[in-house]
């Protein structure tokens, strides 16, 4: 039976047509082309570089698009670092019942909404807030002090946002590790830490190559965490492009923004794959 | 490393050290936000004033409960609005892709499924912009060949269930694939033997086994919806979304009705997210 000229098939292929045409493919190109224009007189274009050009000879930009790219990896390396040993511990050192009720409790922040999370840390973290006036009353600090508005309360709130998204891959990959290697290894005279380089940290790689892809996308994309934990000086590419859009009305240089900062995520996410052999549709399960 | 193997008791006791605080981290947000919801203070910090109900139910500035603040409210539903439609649009997209990728064979299969993946990669942000762009050329296009100006696709709730449409469907399409992938299609030829068309086997057979899919998908995208910041604030109109009405009171100062408001929705997220581990826990890991 020849399937593809039947009419269900096209009637189940118009859906996905519609779709990826008109709101993810076409208004890419969209994008693309806009970004590639310059406005010579009103509602009088032609095509120049011109948008680029102002990118790459403006610091300002310049330096926010590398430091949101560095800010980022930097987010990814931690949130790796510190969701490894809770991952392990969940995959392979609790069992039954007390093994599920902690992985659910890492899906937590996931059922929350991203800004109520943020908030959460402004209440935390500013010059009136829990921690500054908890540590004035411990005496560690002898008055208040502003722990908002700077680089390391943008991490902190990154990496808590990211973290979910980084443990459930690994908790999947290394829940599939037999315990034997492990013994094996110990038998054949292997340390903790050798285990951990020669057959734990090769097992789990596709989790940690799935899990770093999506913790750096998403912290690359971020508008909300950068903007209301680091304030006016958070300095993150997203807000470059929503003030061209909507504050100056900019489009042809917020476009061109906009597709420089793709760039980037797919280049770098395709650099991942490619290192780690594996592919996207893998990399998303 | 693992509990088959003897360690120092130091070791033990620096992880487990290490994994209360983990989760201390992970709950110390949720918490203080929380308790905050019930302080009799203007501020929601310390000190602790005592406990309040004010900003719930009080009836007047300053002290303006969640329950009388209209502005708020709408945006409720507004948000509310907007997740219906993108958990429709995006089950029913999600479904037909499914059936699509799972049983079809056709030219292009791979490549077409490599880019029903792509809006998970694309920033948030991005696929707002790239979307308010097109609609913009759209209106213009419309305008210069009709004379005819379609509102609907200026910035505003259309735009907002587009762009969020644009990316759960492809969580959609997943989660609804996966379960689609363990149906025995001999049952459907079952039921195609003792007489029923096609159709009718689909969706007196099929459908049915996908209903926990579709129920737990459907749950995730009114919440991911519901949710959504980034590409919303590209596309919003004068009517604003839950999440944009909080994020500008943030900006000004924020009382403690906010706190209110995330307390409702931590504890409305949190039952739908219980219920749809109870609806597929228990049958199937989708």
């Amino acid at each position: 039976m020849k399937s593809h000229y039947r009419i269900g098939f096209f009637l189940l292929l118009a859906p996905l047509g519609l779709w990826l045409a008109l709101l993810v493919v076409i208004p890419h190109i969209d994008m693309l082309t806009i970004s590639l224009r310059d406005r010579v007189a009103p509602r009088e274009y032609v095509f120049s570089f011109v948008n680029y050009q102002e990118f790459f000879s403006e610091p300002l930009y310049w330096n926010t698009f590398v430091r949101t790219a560095t800010m980022s990896i930097t987010a990814t390396v931690l949130t790796l670092l510190i969701a490894f040993p809770i991952a392990y511990y969940i995959a392979k050192v609790l069992r039954g019942r007390s093994k599920r009720l902690l992985f659910l409790m890492c899906l937590i922040p996931f059922w929350v909404s991203e800004l109520v999370r943020t908030y959460g840390w402004m209440i935390l973290l500013r010059e009136t807030g829990v921690v500054s006036k908890i540590l004035v009353w411990a005496g560690i600090l002898d008055k208040p002090v502003e722990m908002l508005y700077n680089d390391a309360a943008i991490m902190t709130g990154l990496i808590y946002t990211s973290l979910l998204f980084m443990v459930v891959p690994l908790v999947t990959t290394l829940d599939s590790l037999d315990d034997s290697l492990i013994e094996a290894s110990y038998d054949l005279g292997g340390n903790g830490f050798s285990t951990l380089r020669e057959i734990v940290i090769p097992h789990a790689m596709p989790g940690i190559v799935s899990g770093s892809i999506v913790v750096f996308m998403l912290t690359l994309g971020n508008y909300l965490t950068p903007n209301l934990l680091g304030g006016k000086d958070s300095l993150w590419f997203t807000e470059q492009i929503y003030t061209q859009f909507i504050t100056r009305f900019n489009w042809e240089l917020g476009a061109a923004f906009g597709f420089l900062l793709l760039l980037l995520s797919s280049v770098i996410v395709f650099g991942g794959l490619k290192l780690s052999r594996q592919t996207l549709s893998e990399a998303l399960k | 490393m693992i509990p088959s193997l003897p360690q120092p008791r130091a070791y033990r006791v620096t992880y487990k050290v290490y994994v209360t605080l983990f989760f201390v981290y992970l709950i110390a947000p949720l918490l203080v936000v929380a308790v905050f919801a019930f302080n009799d203070s203007l501020f929601p910090s310390l000190p602790w004033n005592g406990f309040t109900l004010d900003w719930f139910i009080g009836r007047e500035q300053p002290r303006l409960g969640i329950f009388y603040d209209d502005p708020l409210l709408k945006s409720i539903s507004t948000s509310a609005w907007v997740a219906v439609w993108v958990t429709l649009l995006s089950l029913l997209v999600g479904t037909c892709n499914a059936f699509l990728f799972e049983r079809e064979q056709f030219p292009f299969r791979n490549l077409l499924y490599m880019l029903m993946l792509t809006p998970l990669v694309i920033p948030g942000v991005i696929l707002g912009i790239s979307i308010l762009i097109f609609s913009n050329s759209l209106v213009n296009g419309i305008e210069e060949l009709f004379g005819y100006e379609m509102e609907t696709l200026r910035p505003g709730l259309a735009l907002v269930v587009a762009g969020q449409f644009a990316f759960i469907t492809t969580i959609a399409t997943l989660v609804i694939s996966a379960r689609l992938r363990k149906f025995d299609a001999s049952l459907e030829e079952a039921a195609m033997n003792l007489g029923a068309s096609k159709l009718t086997a689909v969706f007196t057979i099929t459908i049915p086994y996908l209903s926990p899919a579709l129920l737990g998908a459907g749950i995730v995208a009114f919440l991911m919806s519901f949710e959504n910041f980034n590409t919303t604030l590209m596309l919003v109109g004068s009517d604003a979304p839950l999440t944009i009405t909080m994020f500008d009171r943030l900006r000004e100062g924020s009382t403690p009705a906010l706190n209110a408001v995330s307390l409702l929705l931590m504890a409305a997220s949190g039952t739908l997210a219980l219920f749809s581990i109870l609806v597929q826990g228990g049958k199937d890991d989708v």
